[in-house]
């Protein structure tokens, strides 16, 4: 399958923007590792990090080859800057208590059934592969956190306050992933890519039921932070990256 | 975009691996020192899952095909999960177990669609897995799961204690009767 040159280059675009959402989230979910508040938890937010980071991998990969300029998966992901990134503000923004995690990670995990769905019928075969094995990984993702968000809602008083709090604090961070880019226009022309915006109803259908079932009140936010996707982050990423890279930056091209 | 064309054609669903050498004759016997994919699967029942070891990459499914193009054996590869972190020591036991039969040239592909599902383990692989300890998975595709076995009691009641168990691919469970916990292999 030959591409145009403006359709591989907005395709390998694409190929970053969700190879760097889970990515950075799988790097987040990392940072949990023997700090969950139990073995149980643990191994589940290890678990699901690593299922971001195999569809990372597979993405980035894929992104090399479209790319054609000899970078494979760990050269896009250890030495891009910060500003090359092109992950949606969410998904670094800090784990803060095991609450906000789960407020996070349901956010995504709703936007990604929606996303995989939809790219497991692109009319690009290697990205329908990815996304349909990552769509059976999203639904038990989705499981896990909307169970977790309805316990801690419906939990103490403590749980609920600290979850209400997660929900809020993540709540503008939401609206970015639904943004059309302008580099997606020839993708949703070729049926290669899609556009995100229909799916936010969908997204809001999924999100009031976990949050009502809760006990947990949908903030009233209508501030939409955005940024992501054009590299420009929070300062968040910068600190993860540094963590991320550093190996790599200090010894480039270093075999384990 | 060559990987692009490749996978095109595993788009269409392929179906469950063959436990044995008896599927149909292959269309390209030779290369590979002469050798038949046939026979090249027969080498690769060597190569086991390196997280439950008693199990074959053909009985677990992820052995998606094995051809023999302009003298290379290409094996086809589909992981369990995405971040399969056995995926790497696979691919290396695999060049390590055809060059000692002296296929030198190999050629690994990986595939994610059609999505690996835990139907493509074999009947002798699901036995296996009891064996070793493991409850094999219920058909994949219900939304409920139905009441997981203990795989030394059998019958008796079971509970799960996490969905995620020792590896990705795993849920930890316990039996209700002898109290001893277990892994379940979740159908996917």
């Amino acid at each position: 399958m030959a591409l145009a040159t403006d359709l591989r280059a907005a395709l390998f675009t694409y190929l970053i923007v969700h190879g760097d959402d889970n990515l950075i989230l799988a790097q987040r979910l990392g940072e949990w590792s023997s700090r969950a508040p139990d073995l149980e938890d643990d191994i589940a937010l290890t678990n699901i990090g690593l299922d971001h980071l195999g569809q990372a991998r597979a993405l980035l990969a894929y992104a090399g080859e479209v790319e054609g300029a000899g970078r494979d998966e760990d050269l896009l992901a250890f030495r891009r800057s910060e500003r090359e990134y092109r992950n949606a503000l969410l998904v670094e923004q800090p784990n803060g208590d095991y609450a906000q995690t789960m407020a996070r990670q349901l956010f995504f995990d709703a936007y990604q059934l929606s996303l995989w769905e939809a790219l497991s019928v692109s009319t690009d075969a290697t990205l329908a592969g990815i996304a349909s094995k990552a769509l059976k990984e999203a639904r038990y993702h989705y499981r896990h956190s909307g169970t977790w968000v309805v316990r801690l809602g419906d939990g103490t008083d403590e749980s609920h306050r600290r979850m209400q709090a997660g929900v809020d604090a993540m709540w503008r961070f939401v609206g970015e992933l639904f943004t059309r880019t302008a580099e997606t226009e020839p993708l949703v022309a070729s049926g290669i890519g899609f556009d995100p915006t229909p799916w936010k109803s969908d997204w809001d259908e999924r999100i009031t039921a976990v949050l009502a079932q809760a006990t947990l009140s949908v903030p009233n936010e209508p501030f939409v932070r955005t940024g992501g996707r054009e590299g420009l982050h929070t300062e968040h990423l910068g600190h993860l990256l540094s963590d991320l890279q550093y190996m790599q930056r200090t010894y480039p091209g270093l075999k384990w | 975009m060559s990987d692009a064309a490749d996978q095109a054609g595993a788009a269409e669903p392929l179906p469950p691996p063959d436990a044995g050498a008896s599927g149909p004759p292959p269309s390209d016997t030779t290369g590979a020192g002469g050798t038949a994919p046939d026979d090249i699967r027969a080498m690769l029942t060597q190569v086991v899952d390196p997280e439950i070891p008693v199990v074959t990459i053909e009985e677990l499914g992820i052995l998606r095909d094995v051809t023999v193009t302009d003298g290379a054996a290409v094996v086809t590869l589909t992981p369990t999960y995405s971040g399969c972190p056995a995926m790497d020591l696979i691919r290396d036991e695999i060049r390590r177990v055809l060059a000692a039969h002296g296929i030198e040239r190999v050629e690994l592909r990986t595939v994610y669609g059609p999505a690996w599902t835990t139907d493509w383990i074999t009947p002798a692989g699901r036995v296996k897995l009891e064996s070793f300890g493991i409850a094999p998975p219920h058909a994949a595709g219900s939304s409920v799961r139905p009441p997981v076995a203990c795989p030394r009691c059998r019958t008796a009641p079971t509970r799960t204690v996490s969905e995620f168990g020792s590896t990705a691919c795993k849920a930890l469970m316990v039996c209700e009767s002898c109290g001893e916990p277990f892994d379940y292999f979740k159908e996917l």
